[in-house]
C-alpha cells in the first residue's frame, strides 16, 4: 500500500536541508512504528520518495513524501503517531492512501504556491512588474547562460498587504523558484535583491488535474492555465477512516 | 518558539547551520525559572564530532534527570562562524536555550584528546569568560574539565577552576548539591572551590603549588590548604549495570561521525598493552550484563529511531558474553532492519561468520592491529598478537572471500630497530603471500589489498612507557621512509599500500600529553597566534606552535626527547588511578627485558586496581 504524507516545515527547521529531512523522516517513521516496506540487501532502506526538494531557508505548509507500507491504521491515527515523535517545526498535516496505480509525488509535481512575507511591507511596484508581457531572466545552465522568459511560468499572483502570493511552475520540466522571480523584480526596480528581506513559504504542491495522465510532461505554455488546471497532491489520495 | 542566537543571515552564510540551532529529537528543553543550576556541557570540537560522543550523552541525560538542573550542549563553532562571532562580538551560546554560556552556573568541558586544547581556549574566549581561572569573578561560570586528558590536567591547570578525575556518573551530582549549598550561603567562589576539593575525584589546581628543580623537573607538588588532598583518587562505578545510562540519546539532524546508536558493553581492558593509556587508567575491566544490554538496545532503538547500532569498548573480543550478545543483535534486532556495525574483533571462525552475515564481504575489510613489525617488539609492548594469529586469521578470511586487509602499526616505539621497521613491510608481505597461497587463481577477485598504516608512538601518563623518550620529527619521518622503502622491496609490493601520519602533530601531542603547568603558556600563545582545530590537518600549523614555544621561552625537547629518571616526580603523580607506580615501573623494566605480562584473566599481575573492589579482579572469586 502506498501512503502520502503531507507536512509543514517552519521555524528553525527551515535550516535543515533536503537530505537531512529525508534522514529525519526515516528515523521518525521508525519511532512512530509505521509498518514501512524496506528494500532488499545488506543495508535495507525504507521505500520512500519526496515530492520536490525545498531550498534551505524556505518554510512550507505543503511538503509531501510517499511511502510504501505493509499495513496501515487510520489516517488520523497515523498522523497522530507521527506528530508524537516530531521535533518542533515539523508537523504532519495528513496521511492518505494513494490508488494502486497512483504515480509517485516526485513525477507529477506541476505547480507550487508560495507566499513571500516582507518584513517591511511589499513593494507596490510588483503589479506593474507583472503587467509586462514578458520577463526575461538570465538562467545559468551547466554549460552556458540562456535568456528565459519566466512570465508564462507564473500562473497566478496576488499582492497583499504583508507580501506576495505566487503560483509558479514546479517539477522536473519547468521549475521556477520564487527567488528567481524576486531577483528579476528587484533588478527591474534597479535594486539589489536581498534574500533576507522576505521569508518565503511554500503553501502547496500541485499536479495537473485530469486523471493522472502524464500531462505534466507537456510544455505548460501550450496549455491554458486556470484555477482548476491543478489538483493538490493531497487530493490525489484518500483518507483512511477510523472504522476501516 | 525559541529565538535563535544567530540571525538567518548569519546561519545561511555558514556551513551546516544545523550545528547551531539545537531542537534535535530527545534534546531537553526546560523553563529557565524552574531550575536552580544551568550547566553548559561542552565538547570542544565541531558538532559532528561532539555529537558522536557517548560520554556527553550519558552526562547530559544524567543531569537533566534532575528537575533543578538544566544541562545544555555547547560545541566549537566551525572556523567560518568563529570568525563572524569574533568580528561581531557575539557571545558563544548553548544550543538548547540559545542563551550565552557566560550566564550559566557551570561550563563543563570534556577533554578527549590533546589536540583540542586550543579549542578549549576558543570556547572560553568566545564565551567571553576570562581564560585564566584566577581572573574569574562571581559572575563567571565555574569551569570544570573531565575526560581522559584529565589524567594529566597540568598543561590546562591555569584555565580550569576544577577537574573531575574519573567516571562522570559517580560524583558529579554531589558536586551540584555542594554548589546549591554554597549558592544559598553566598559563600563565594573560592570557598566553593575549597569545599569541592574535599569531594572524591575533584582536583582544584589553584589549591596546589608546584616547585621545580634547576633542571626543570618538579621538586615538589604541595597542597596550599587543608581541604586539598595530596592525592586525588579517580572515582569509578564498580557495578556498570547500576551506572546511569540514557534510554533516549539526542538524535542529530545532520550526519555525524558516529551516526548510530552506541551501546557500551564494558569499560577497561584486560590486555595491558604497555603503550595504551586507556588500558591502564580505566582498570579494572567491568562488564555489563547481557540482560541489561538487551534491554537497553531495544529501548534506545525505539526512542531514537536509529537504523544502526554499534558496540563500544576496548578489545571487544574479550567481552565474555560477546557471542550471545551478537546472536541477539543479529537475530532479534537485525530482524527489524537495523544495521549492526561491529567493532574490530579478533579474526576467528566466529567473527568471520558474524561478519559474513551482516556485511558485504566484497566491500568490507579485515583489521589487525599488530602495532609492531616483529615478535620481539610486540613482546616489548606486551601486545599478545602473534604473526601466526594474523596469518591464520587472514587465511580463513581469504577462504571466505575477503580480499582487503588493514594493518595498524606504531613507529618510534621504545627499543625499535631497523629490523622492526622492516618487519612491518615483511609482515604485510606475508599477509599478501597467504592470500596467493590459499586462494586458487580462478577464485581470486583481483589482487589482495593490504593497507598498512603507522602512527608515531606517543608516551602517555600512567602507562609503563611514561618514562620513554620521543624522537625528533625528522627521525620519525626517516623511520617511515625506511618502512616505505622496505615495502617497495617486497615480492608482493603491488598488493601493498603504506600510509603514515604527520610527525609534527606527534611532537605537539607528545608535549601536551606529558607537559607540566608551564606548557599552559605555550597553549595560550599558540591560540593567540591563531591556532584552533589542531586535530584537523588543514588547520594545524606547526610553525605557529614553534613560534609559541619560542615566545614563551620553553624548549619542547624537555617534554619529548629528554631521558626521564625512574624516580622523577611527574606532573600527574598526584593522581591515583588505582594502578600503582610500582606496577608501572615493573612493567617498564619487563618491557626492556622483552618479557610479556599475562592479561587479567590469564593471571592477575597485581596492578593495584583491585582496591576498587569490583570488576575482573574478583571474577574468579565469585
Ligand atoms: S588487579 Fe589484577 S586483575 Fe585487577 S586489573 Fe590489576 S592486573 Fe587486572
Amino acid at each position: 500500500m502506498k501512503l502520502r504524507i503531507k507536512f509543514a516545515k517552519s521555524g528553525c527547521m527551515k535550516l535543515i536541508g533536503h537530505l537531512d529531512i529525508m534522514r529525519y523522516f526515516q528515523k521518525t517513521i521508525r519511532r512512530a512504528g509505521i509498518d514501512i516496506a524496506y528494500s532488499e540487501g545488506f543495508s535495507p532502506h525504507q521505500i520512500m520518495s519526496f515530492a520536490a526538494p525545498l531550498g534551505v531557508g524556505l518554510e512550507s505548509q505543503g511538503e509531501y513524501l510517499d511511502i510504501q507500507v505493509h499495513s496501515a491504521s487510520s489516517s488520523r491515527q497515523m498522523a497522530a503517531e507521527l506528530n508524537r515523535v516530531m521535533t518542533e517545526g515539523i508537523e504532519v498535516r495528513s496521511v492518505r492512501r494513494l490508488p494502486e496505480d497512483g504515480r509517485n509525488a516526485m513525477s507529477i509535481v506541476a505547480a507550487a504556491d508560495y507566499f513571500l512575507r516582507f518584513e517591511n511591507g511589499c513593494p507596490p511596484e510588483f503589479d506593474a512588474f507583472m503587467a509586462q508581457e514578458n520577463i526575461s531572466v538570465l538562467k545559468k545552465t551547466k554549460k552556458n547562460k540562456i535568456l528565459l522568459d519566466i512570465r508564462p511560468l507564473i500562473y497566478d499572483f496576488r499582492r497583499e498587504e504583508t507580501g506576495i502570493f505566487l503560483k509558479l511552475a514546479a517539477g522536473s520540466v519547468n521549475n521556477l523558484k520564487p527567488e528567481l522571480v524576486m531577483e528579476a523584480f528587484f533588478s527591474w526596480l534597479g535594486e539589489a535583491w536581498d534574500p533576507f528581506c522576505c521569508q518565503i513559504c511554500r503553501l502547496e504542491l500541485y499536479a495537473w488535474a485530469g486523471g493522472g495522465k502524464p500531462e505534466g510532461d507537456a510544455a505548460p505554455e501550450q496549455k491554458p492555465v486556470s484555477a482548476d488546471s491543478f489538483i493538490s497532491l493531497e487530493e490525489l489520495g484518500e483518507s483512511i477512516d477510523d472504522a476501516e | 518558539m525559541r529565538k535563535l542566537a544567530l540571525s538567518d543571515r548569519i546561519l545561511m552564510s555558514v556551513d551546516k547551520p544545523a550545528r547551531y540551532i539545537g531542537n534535535e529529537w530527545n534534546s531537553v528543553m526546560k523553563e529557565k525559572s524552574d531550575v536552580k543550576i544551568r550547566f553548559a556541557l561542552c565538547f570542544p570540537d565541531v558538532y559532528e564530532i561532539g555529537m558522536s560522543h557517548l560520554g556527553i550523552q550519558i552526562l547530559y541525560n544524567m543531569y537533566n534527570q534532575r528537575p533543578d538542573i538544566w544541562c545544555e550542549r555547547v560545541y566549537s563553532p566551525w572556523t567560518d562562524l568563529d570568525q563572524i562571532m569574533r568580528e561581531r562580538n557575539i557571545p558563544l551560546f548553548a544550543v538548547e536555550s540559545q542563551d550565552p554560556v557566560k550566564e550559566f552556573d557551570f561550563l563543563g568541558i570534556t577533554i578527549q584528546y590533546e589536540m583540542c586544547y586550543t579549542n578549549i581556549l576558543q570556547i572560553l574566549d568566545l564565551s567571553q569568560i576570562p581564560l585564566h581561572a584566577c581572573d574569574r569573578t562571581e559572575e563567571d561560570p565555574i569551569v570544570i574539565g573531565g575526560g581522559p586528558c584529565t589524567y594529566n590536567p597540568e598543561p590546562l591547570a591555569d584555565f580550569f577552576d576544577l577537574f573531575y578525575i574519573g567516571e562522570g556518573e559517580v560524583a558529579n551530582l554531589a558536586l551540584m548539591d555542594l554548589y546549591l549549598e554554597y549558592k544559598e550561603q553566598n559563600a563565594g567562589r573560592q570557598e566553593f572551590l575549597r569545599r569541592a576539593a574535599k569531594l572524591p575525584g575533584i582536583y582544584v589546581p589553584s589549591l596546589y603549588r608546584v616547585s621545580y628543580h634547576e633542571d626543570g623537573t618538579i621538586s615538589a607538588f604541595t597542597p596550599l590548604c587543608g581541604e586539598a588532598p595530596e592525592q586525588v583518587r579517580k572515582v569509578i562505578e564498580t557495578e556498570l549495570d547500576d551506572a546511569y545510562y540514557p534510554d533516549n540519546p539526542v538524535v542529530p539532524f545532520i550526519k555525524v561521525t558516529q551516526d548510530r546508536l552506541v551501546l557500551e558493553i564494558q569499560r577497561g581492558c584486560i590486555r595491558g598493552c604497555r603503550f595504551c593509556q586507556a588500558g591502564m587508567v580505566y582498570r579494572p575491566v567491568r562488564e555489563r550484563s547481557l540482560s541489561w544490554l538487551k534491554e537497553k538496545a531495544s529501548k534506545m532503538l525505539k526512542s531514537t529511531g536509529h537504523e544502526e547500532i554499534s558496540l563500544s569498548s576496548l578489545s571487544s573480543s574479550d567481552f565474555s558474553q560477546l557471542e550471545e550478545l551478537i546472536r541477539f543483535l543479529i537475530e532479534e534486532i537485525g530482524e527489524k532492519k537495523i544495521n549492526i556495525s561491529l567493532p574490530s574483533l579478533r579474526i576467528d571462525a566466529f567473527s568471520l561468520d558474524v561478519m559474513r552475515r551482516i556485511q558485504d564481504v566484497k566491500k568490507s575489510s579485515l583489521t589487525f592491529a599488530p602495532e609492531a613489525g616483529t615478535q620481539r617488539l610486540r613482546d616489548v609492548i606486551n601486545k599478545g598478537l602473534t604473526q601466526e594469529d594474523i596469518l591464520t586469521g587472514a587465511a580463513a578470511a581469504f577462504e571466505g572471500g575477503w580480499n582487503k586487509v588493514k594493518l595498524y602499526f606504531m613507529l618510534g616505539l621504545p627499543s625499535e630497530t631497523e629490523e622492526d621497521m622492516e618487519g612491518i613491510a615483511a609482515l604485510s608481505n606475508e599477509v599478501a603471500r597467504v592470500y596467493y597461497d590459499t586462494v586458487p587463481k580462478e577464485k581470486r577477485n583481483g589482487r589482495v589489498q593490504v593497507t598498512a598504516s603507522s602512527s608515531f608512538f606517543i608516551p602517555k601518563p600512567f602507562t609503563p612507557f611514561q618514562w620513554a623518550s620521543m624522537l625528533e620529527a625528522e627521525e620519525y619521518l626517516e623511520r617511515a621512509r625506511v618502512v616505505n622503502h622496505a615495502m617497495k622491496e617486497q615480492l608482493n609490493r603491488k598488493s601493498l599500500n603504506y600510509q603514515w601520519h604527520s610527525p609534527e602533530t606527534t611532537i605537539i601531542e607528545g608535549v601536551l600529553a606529558r607537559g607540566d603547568r608551564r606548557v599552559g603558556a605555550v597553549i595560550e600563545a599558540a591560540y593567540r597566534n591563531g591556532c584552533i582545530y589542531d586535530a584537523w590537518t588543514e588547520s594545524f600549523h606547526y610553525d605557529k606552535w614553534m613560534e609559541a614555544f619560542a615566545a614563551v621561552g620553553l624548549d619542547y625537547h624537555f617534554y619529548t626527547s629528554r631521558t626521564r629518571s625512574l624516580d622523577e616526580i611527574f606532573p600527574w603523580d598526584f593522581i591515583d588511578t588505582g594502578v600503582t607506580r610500582e606496577f608501572l615501573k615493573r612493567e617498564w623494566k619487563r618491557a626492556q627485558e622483552g618479557r610479556v605480562t599475562p592479561n587479567c584473566r590469564a593471571g592477575c599481575a597485581g596492578c593495584g586496581a583491585k582496591t576498587f573492589g569490583g570488576g575482573v579482579c574478583y571474577e574468579t572469586e565469585n
